[in-house]
């Protein structure tokens, strides 16, 4: 079961908690069990969420699957110049 | 991701430096910009705009303008009703292109005309009377952040008080106390950043079309015209796919152009004249009205062992994001100690608002500043403990496996490489004289793709056409033919690459984040390989062979095996000739969500000479190295490399917004706001470092940006070793650097 950590502005949407573990194979699985558990996050992935696996950073893609034991960091969306 | 993976080739024509698609016409003003486009029947747009910081706008009477001759529209906030339910980031779009109800900041739009011509419109910006309620401004970012701060937004609360404090953003991990507390030396120093504006030579500019029937189209300079297309047709309540734009030729965009600015206003102008009207920003309206980055206030604490290992990092950062929120503070955060490895690190940036103009993105947004605080500290911890400052990044510089300050932990980066490659440089052993000092600095940027698609069409003579979506912001247009060239095996000179309109292909994102030849480049490569396959069923066709038997290589189709030796291959020209007898056009599509960009790094060297009586800095020599993954087309990332230096040396030098005490820009003009001129700057040596990013097919990364990140630091390295006192304000401009000398002289 991989353990989400979150950014610091993403924390108040999870009761403070600085990571949370859920059950996701699947980026996309991800989203959709954190919303469902932490229904706060959803106003975050509205505005946009960047989903880093093991030091990758994916700003859009969601049928990538999460290895086992991966390191998941939720980041705000980026923005460039 | 695995069809996205790098996969190690020989390349024929990627990497080569042919000549650039768009110069002929550059050159011989053919080229046509955002104020080039020109529609029969067109108006001239003109802004009215606030003459005040910060101001309730008690009454707007247009009705003199309205009945003068030769106008056809004059608009107010109420021509552009609220259609995004009051907040987020199109509410702020809204708010920033006409005031509703109050003038944020100097130069803020609250009304504008659309006139037969340029004098009229004039007149009839003059005819409108508006009543103003000055209020109390507040323009620098430490004061907008003290408690009895005039509040520039209400409804903004930090720890349940009005506030101009409008997001705080935290990163780092393990504990810095306890890490200082094993530090032998702890340096700690504060910096300033002023408010520098990307510089683009061209003004926005924009020509709007809408019909009765509400259709519309937009001809703009822009970095994203896909996103334009969707914020003005939410703004105006049009359906998107009955709005086309289409980007012009970008005469410099650098993030600005990322921003919707006045685009509304031209299509709300267009649809109440129901003529088309042509709207150009001046320069004075491009500083005040558009897209200038923060300006800063830093604290940095660096604790280090004296064998140059540091114990802990700590950052606090001030951002002013203008009277909007903005990622900016968050950014810099971030960013601000990604190239080390640290054991205990905190960065805690504000986002503060202030009556200045929203601020835009600008090239690897808020990273320079932040870079700027911590690799100035760097070298100061690196001199106390009297360690080469290379020596000493390199003891704690991140690798593969480090865990970065913003989260994640790191796959393979080139951090190091740039490192070692600016030891080695001969840059770094050359002499230097009298007031002269050399500097070095690092920085990092994201780098990202996203949503792209992309068009391959081959005519009957076996020319090719490439339409891509991404913005040519930087040589696009020749590296994707070059990439199409590649894959199809055909000479460069028969692709054309054109940047579509937005009613041609599905959505692209902006180009920005360094993401144009990351993600164009990967669509274009499986739109060329979509399309080798439809050339290998027609010439499956044409033989009467099964396809399977067909393999395509050196730009023909090759039957495979004995029994069809033969059979003379078929050239991509010979197959498109006959393409109207077996199955008629022929062409590739793909549209691809283009992540892992991977992260980029950069490591810069400058030297300068100050002049003691006039504190003025000259360049003598800089170089920047950074890994570019592949280069596609050497000349264009060697041009970023240096434009991005370019621009860090006028933002380290010169280049600076003045507010009176009024609140009012002093400096809106390139006479009084000084960008860099040729003879401002040396030629600036670069070197391409090739460490291939894993999640692309030929290793491309983005290069755009990161070059912008270390000049400030490296600079301000430079100049404080020349004088012997520490700069921590950008720009060090002459009267900045003499008070420097003259404090540190006690004078």
């Amino acid at each position: 079961m991989p353990r989400v950590s979150l950014a610091s502005g993403f924390q108040a949407a999870v009761d403070g908690a600085v990571s949370v573990e859920i059950e996701a194979a699947t980026i996309r699985e991800l989203v959709r069990r954190l919303q469902e558990q932490y229904p706060k996050m959803t106003r975050h992935f509205d505005e946009g969420v960047a989903v880093s696996i093991n030091g990758e950073i994916y700003r859009d893609i969601r049928d990538l699957n999460i290895p086992p034991d991966a390191e998941v960091f939720l980041l705000p969306r980026l923005q460039g110049g | 991701m695995a069809e996205q993976s790098y996969t190690e080739q020989e390349f024929k024509v990627v990497g080569s430096r042919v000549r650039r698609p768009d110069g002929v016409d550059k050159v011989t003003g053919r080229a046509r910009y955002g104020a080039d486009a020109f529609a029969p029947g067109q108006l001239v747009g003109r802004i009215l705009r606030s003459p005040h910081a910060h101001a309730k706008i008690k009454k707007i009477d247009i009705s003199r303008a309205e009945k003068m001759k030769g106008v056809k529209a004059v608009i107010t906030c109420d021509d552009l009703p609220d259609l995004t339910g009051g907040r987020g980031p199109n509410f702020d779009i809204l708010v920033n292109c006409m005031a509703r109800g109050t003038a944020l900041y100097h130069g803020h739009a609250v009304a504008a005309v659309a006139a037969v011509d340029e004098p009229t419109a004039r007149k009839a910006l003059k005819a409108i009377k508006v009543e103003y309620k000055a209020l109390p401004h507040v323009t620098d970012v430490d004061a907008a952040m003290a408690e009895d701060a005039p509040i520039v937004q209400p409804g903004v609360e930090h720890d349940g008080k009005p506030s101009n404090i409008v997001n705080v953003s935290q990163f780092g991990h393990g504990d810095v106390d306890a890490g200082f507390a094993e530090a032998d030396v702890i340096i700690e120093k504060s910096y300033r950043t002023e408010q520098t504006h990307q510089g683009y030579i061209e003004p926005h500019a924009c020509l709007a079309s809408v019909g009765p029937d509400g259709d519309g189209e937009l001809w703009v300079t822009t970095q994203g015209h896909f996103t334009f297309r969707n914020v003005c047709a939410q703004l105006l309540g049009m359906d998107i796919a009955k709005l086309k734009v289409t980007s012009s030729e970008i005469g410099g965009g650098f993030g600005g152009k990322t921003h919707v600015w006045m685009e509304p206003v031209a299509l709300a102008l267009s649809r109440k004249a129901n003529r088309p009207v042509k709207l150009v920003m001046g320069r004075d309206e491009v500083f005040m009205g558009s897209g200038p980055t923060c300006s800063t206030s830093m604290d940095v604490k660096i604790g280090a062992k004296r064998d140059g290992t540091i114990t802990a990092g700590q950052a606090t950062l001030r951002y002013q994001d203008g009277p909007f929120p903005g990622p900016w503070g968050m950014l810099g955060a971030m960013t601000s100690w990604a190239c080390y490895d640290l054991p205990n690190v905190q960065a805690v940036a504000y986002d503060v608002l202030v009556n200045r103009p929203k601020v835009a993105a600008y090239r690897a947004p808020s990273a320079p500043m932040a870079a700027f605080a911590v690799e100035s500290t760097m070298d100061l911890v690196a001199a106390e403990i009297g360690m080469d400052p290379v020596d000493f990044r390199l003891q704690n510089v991140a690798k593969e496996g480090s865990k970065a300050a913003y989260g994640p932990t790191y796959g393979p980066i080139g951090i190091e490489a740039t490192l070692r490659a600016v030891k080695n440089h001969p840059h770094m052993k050359a002499k230097l004289g009298k007031n002269q000092g050399r500097g070095m600095a690092c920085g990092f940027w994201f780098n990202f793709g996203g949503q792209t698609c992309t068009d391959l069409n081959i005519g009957v003579d076996g020319t090719v056409n490439l339409t891509m979506g991404t913005v040519d912001v930087g040589g696009a247009r020749a590296s994707m033919s070059l990439i199409a060239a590649e894959e199809l095996g055909i000479p460069y000179e028969k692709v054309k690459c054109n940047v579509g309109d937005t009613s041609s292909l599905g959505h692209n994102d902006t180009t920005e984040g360094s993401r144009g030849t990351f993600s164009s480049g990967m669509a274009t490569i499986f739109a060329a390989r979509a399309a080798i396959d439809v050339l290998k069923a027609r010439a499956a066709l044409m033989w009467e062979i099964d396809v399977d038997d067909i393999e395509w290589k050196d730009g023909a189709a090759h039957a495979k095996g004995i029994e069809h030796s033969n059979l003379a291959p078929l050239t991509l020209a010979e197959i498109a000739k006959k393409s109207p007898q077996t199955g008629g056009p022929i062409a590739g599509h793909n549209e691809v969500v283009a992540d892992g960009a991977g992260v980029s790094f950069a490591s810069h060297i400058c030297d300068v000479e100050v002049d003691p009586e006039t504190g003025k800095t000259k360049i003598l020599r800089y170089t920047v190295v950074q890994d570019a993954g592949k280069a596609i087309h050497p000349d264009y990332v060697e041009g970023q490399f240096q434009g991005a230096a370019a621009q860090g040396i006028g933002w380290a030098l010169n280049e600076e917004y003045v507010y009176g005490e009024d609140g009012r820009l002093q400096n809106p003009s390139f006479l009084d706001y000084r960008i860099p001129v040729c003879s401002d700057l040396p030629f600036i040596d670069t070197e391409i470092l090739e460490i291939p990013n894993p999640n692309h097919p030929y290793g491309i990364r983005g290069v755009g940006e990161t070059s912008i990140v270390p000049p400030l630091a490296a600079i301000a390295g430079a100049v404080s070793n020349a004088v012997g006192v520490r700069l921590d304000h950008t720009p060090m401009s002459p009267p900045r650097v003499l008070k420097a000398i003259r404090e540190a002289n006690g004078r």
